[in-house]
């Protein structure tokens, strides 16, 4: 099981702060394209993942970044920070 | 070295003297604070939301550079989440150091990697609804010079 978070204008277009996933995906980026798969929502909201961070255990992380012993993994903006 | 996200309100002379008190050894101490902009007289609200956790490692870990790289005495960083009004301090930073061009350079550093690599997303109530502030390439750009 995996922690899945989502902030910003990423929470409002999936219309979730966090859910728990049971997923096969080995990285960032398939477990977005199951995400995208399952509903238009995520799918909108993944649409442009050059406009998308991803942050796995509470650090800045990339897309293509294998998800083995991860537990939190979050999507958001840029940050917007100070 | 004190870090505090917070959702209350801050005085930022208060700060600065307790502080400046403690900073034992230092010649200098530069602070910043960010206020809400109001636009004009637009702005009825701004909304912080970050990413509880996440935030307070990301800031320590800016923190603890900017302490190593620039022998800071002391270094101080509280920044809200919430709602807040037009004018209100949004955050502050203060840097305490032998000499001046060092608590200077860590207090911008400091405000560079603020701004792009702690997880806060401002939020805009105005006159056409709520609107999500976006990054600017200029304050991702910034962290180059570091």
């Amino acid at each position: 099981m995996i922690e899945v978070l989502y902030f910003a204008w990423v929470r409002e277009r999936i219309g979730l702060p966090r859910e728990r996933l049971d997923t096969q995906a080995t990285t960032v980026a398939e477990l977005v394209a199951e995400l995208s798969a399952r509903e238009e929502r995520y799918a909108l909201a993944f649409s442009d993942l050059s406009s998308l961070r991803v942050a796995l255990d509470q650090e800045l992380s990339s897309f293509d970044a294998p998800l083995a012993g991860v537990r939190e993994v979050a999507f958001f903006p840029p940050m917007t920070g100070g | 070295m004190r870090l505090s996200v917070q959702a209350q309100a801050f005085d930022p002379g208060a700060e600065t003297t307790a502080f400046t008190k403690t900073a034992t050894g230092a010649g200098a101490v530069v602070t910043f604070t960010g206020l809400v902009r109001d636009n004009g007289g637009t702005l009825s609200a701004m909304e912080i939301e970050h990413y509880p956790g996440m935030t307070e490692r990301a800031i320590a870990t800016i923190m603890d550079q900017a302490v190593a790289r620039w022998s800071l005495v002391d270094a101080l960083v509280i920044h809200r989440h919430g709602r807040l009004a037009g004018g209100e301090p949004i955050m502050m930073v203060a840097t305490a150091a032998p000499h001046r061009a060092d608590a200077f350079a860590a207090a911008e550093f400091l405000m560079d990697y603020l701004k792009s690599r702690a997880p806060f997303w401002k939020k805009e109530l105005g006159p056409d609804g709520a609107t999500w502030v976006a990054a600017k390439d200029a304050d991702e750009d910034a962290l180059s010079r570091w």
